[in-house]
């Protein structure tokens, strides 16, 4: 069944159309991460679905039922806020038990409910005290302790980490992760993260410009970006995109970066007939930089494409060393075993791997193979 | 200041005092001044509160005499009983009104800047003025009562100002029409800073607008209040101008206020030690409700250094 059916939706501010014809459906069990650049539109489309915006046009279901014109309290979601947004005169306690107060719930209910999620939770120490009282990842806590304590159909998340810092932020994003798997609910959570993203997500919805770019599970958006924006956004660093000219001789097709130049890079492919119709024109090769690696790096066992490159700046992070170069003259990210640094300004020795290469067409930016 | 100088290599560098001139002036001159007439002004008084001086200062100590005198007068009684009167219901109505004002205003209505103006703009009147205007209305053969007689309903009312039990009260209207715009932009001020999240957070989960206000921004207000409270106490117990203007104390001496009392003794009737002894009083009743505050203030700020 789907749990969020969202259907030719519109949103627009006066002249400015924020949302455009947007279509989700999202099964229950699903954990739909809504990723995207800040101002396209992420949180506009959350706060639609839960209520505290209209939409200019389409309709919103949730659990089967159009909640288009339903209140946010009766469309069976919780919402975690980005501020968290706990009552600051109330305790811990009081905060979760608010909505059940409000929906008149028997006081042993809600004390039963209430143990139940501060165990789940490990925030029972904390339920005496007022929200500021309590650390950045505790006001967390608490806050989705709020939302787990309505058991609704969906939950909402607004960017429920950014206001945490950089270990703590990892730490939560497991928890969450671990609750999805252990409770099962269906998740709709919004973030600028695209690690948060990839690593959380059963399905992303990358975002750009108030449209839904590509709608898929993370390794889909990952490994098959359905266009240029969505190459550029996800991964970090993300796609290197370089123009090229498709050639195809009598071994099949060949991508050449800087095609004319004496130092042009010649990628064959194999497999991308798909491209076919390309051959003889421009189109735009991606590549993810761990595809690009040091001379010596077999991949899973194939002899790789070599090529010799200079070396603009090398950045060791200690995991791995990120090298940019120049591909046939276009820049470009290479990932590149930790041991190894390359000199900057001179030529060094890239291993490609071309099974893994992204074809753009360079005039809609779409996928091509 | 060093460094300024050292970077400005063409010109010698002037010793710091000079340099510092305009800082030191613009600190230490208005400071000594208005320490000068307070603290010394304020000592003076005191001094003078355990003396015998009637028209001219004299020197002398008869103890506490001035006091107790002051304190058994049936004038200092009486304004002392109005000011409790008067200090509470305005302090706790302008508030209430203040406040109604700032949620009806925070509704998203239309037009809402013209009406805040309109609330406030009595703040910027002279209470000199709020006190002639409001005698004129509630002046039973010129004002209310006179409009609503006129209108045809001729056995209608509100003589308040000549009445001697309800004439304190026609203070407290004159007071909180002037001051609760004051009280309302606190509050708005404190309702809109409350979190647009909490208040969505409180709607989905399922509370209304009075629940709302309640439970969740109500609470968020009480430091404001408290500084409402303690702004308009402040007001409070130093009128003087807008008695004087509505009712001069009168009928009789119905709405006598301390600082009438004090005005009344050192000026009309010469007696400068009592009417210092008056005045001292006042002193203390301020700081009965300024050091409390001031006290809360600092724990506040302490509590919010430590979190």
């Amino acid at each position: 069944m789907a749990a969020l059916s969202i259907r030719a939706l519109s949103k627009r501010y006066a002249n400015l159309e924020v949302l455009k014809d947007i279509a989700l459906d999202i099964e229950s069990g699903e954990f739909t991460v809504l990723v995207g650049p800040s101002g396209c539109g992420k949180s506009t489309l959350l706060n639609i679905v839960a209520g505290l915006d209209r939409p200019s046009a389409g309709t919103i279901e949730i659990g089967g039922r159009v909640v288009n014109d339903v209140a946010p309290k009766d469309r069976d979601i919780a919402m975690v806020f980005q501020s968290y947004a706990l009552y600051p005169s109330m305790t811990v306690r009081q905060n979760i038990t608010f909505g059940m107060e409000c929906r008149h719930v028997p006081k042993t209910a809600q004390d039963a409910a209430v143990a139940n999620v501060a165990k789940l939770l490990q925030i029972e120490p904390l339920l005496g005290r007022k929200p500021s009282q309590l650390s950045g990842g505790q006001r967390q806590r608490v806050a989705m302790g709020r939302a787990l304590v309505r058991d609704p159909l969906l939950f909402l998340f607004d960017e429920p980490l950014s206001n945490l810092d950089a270990k703590l932020r990892v730490e939560m994003r497991m928890e969450i992760k671990r609750l999805h798997q252990r409770i099962g609910a269906t998740i709709v959570y919004v973030t600028h993260d695209q690690i948060e993203a990839m690593t959380m997500a059963t399905r992303i919805a990358v975002m750009h410009q108030g449209r839904v770019q590509q709608f898929a599970d993370p390794d889909t958006v990952y490994r098959y970006p359905a266009n240029l924006f969505v190459a550029r956004f996800m991964g970090s660093p993300p796609m290197n995109t370089m123009p090229a000219r498709l050639e195809s001789d009598k071994d099949g097709l060949v991508a050449v970066i800087g095609a004319g130049r004496p130092d042009e890079v010649r990628l064959r492919l194999r497999d991308y007939d798909g491209a076919a119709p390309f051959v003889g024109r421009d189109v735009v090769v991606g590549i993810r930089p761990e595809c690009i690696a040091e001379g010596s790096r077999a991949f899973s066992g194939e002899a790789p494409v070599l090529v010799e490159a200079p070396v603009d700046m090398v950045e060791p992070t200690g995991a791995e060393t990120m090298v940019s170069l120049r591909l046939g003259g276009e820049p470009a990210m290479a990932r590149i075993s930790p041991d190894i640094r390359p000199a900057p300004g001179a030529s060094a020795s890239f291993a490609l791997d071309t099974r893994r290469i992204c074809l753009f067409d360079p005039e809609t930016e779409r996928l091509i193979a | 200041m060093s460094n300024a100088a050292a970077i400005r290599p063409g010109r010698p560098a002037l010793p710091e005092w000079v340099r510092r001139l305009p800082e030191y002036l613009t600190i230490w001159v208005p400071l000594l001044l208005s320490a000068a007439h307070l603290v010394s002004f304020s000592l003076w008084t005191i001094w003078i509160s355990f003396t015998p001086s009637t028209l001219i200062p004299v020197t002398g100590w008869v103890g506490l005499r001035n006091y107790t005198a002051v304190a058994a007068s049936r004038n200092w009684q009486i304004a002392f009983d109005n000011l409790l009167l008067f200090g509470c219901a305005f302090v706790v109505l302008s508030a209430a009104t203040g406040l109604i004002l700032a949620i009806l205003l925070d509704q998203r209505i239309r037009g809402e800047n013209v009406l805040r103006s309109i609330f406030l703009y009595p703040l910027a009147v002279s209470f000199v003025v709020t006190g002639t205007v409001w005698s004129w209305l509630l002046n039973p053969g010129l004002g209310i009562q006179k409009l609503v007689h006129d209108l045809g309903w001729t056995s209608f009312r509100f003589d308040w100002l000549i009445d001697r039990d309800m004439a304190i009260w026609t203070i407290v209207i004159a007071a909180i029409w002037q001051s609760s715009g004051f009280a309302m932009a606190l509050f708005l001020a404190g309702l809109r800073s409350v979190d647009a999240d909490i208040i969505k957070a409180a709607q989905i989960d399922g509370a209304g607008p009075v629940r709302i206000y309640r439970r969740i921004i109500l609470p968020s207000l009480w430091p404001i209040t408290i500084t409402v409270v303690v702004i308009q106490l402040q007001f409070a117990i130093s009128t003087f101008d807008l008695v004087r203007a509505l009712t001069n104390g009168g009928p009789g001496i119905a709405t006598q206020l301390p600082a009438l009392v004090v005005y009344d003794l050192m000026f009309q009737r010469s007696l400068l030690g009592r009417g210092a002894a008056a005045a001292v009083l006042m002193l203390l009743i301020l700081l009965a409700v300024l050091l409390p505050y001031a006290a809360w203030r600092y724990l506040q700020r302490r509590r919010a250094a430590h979190a």
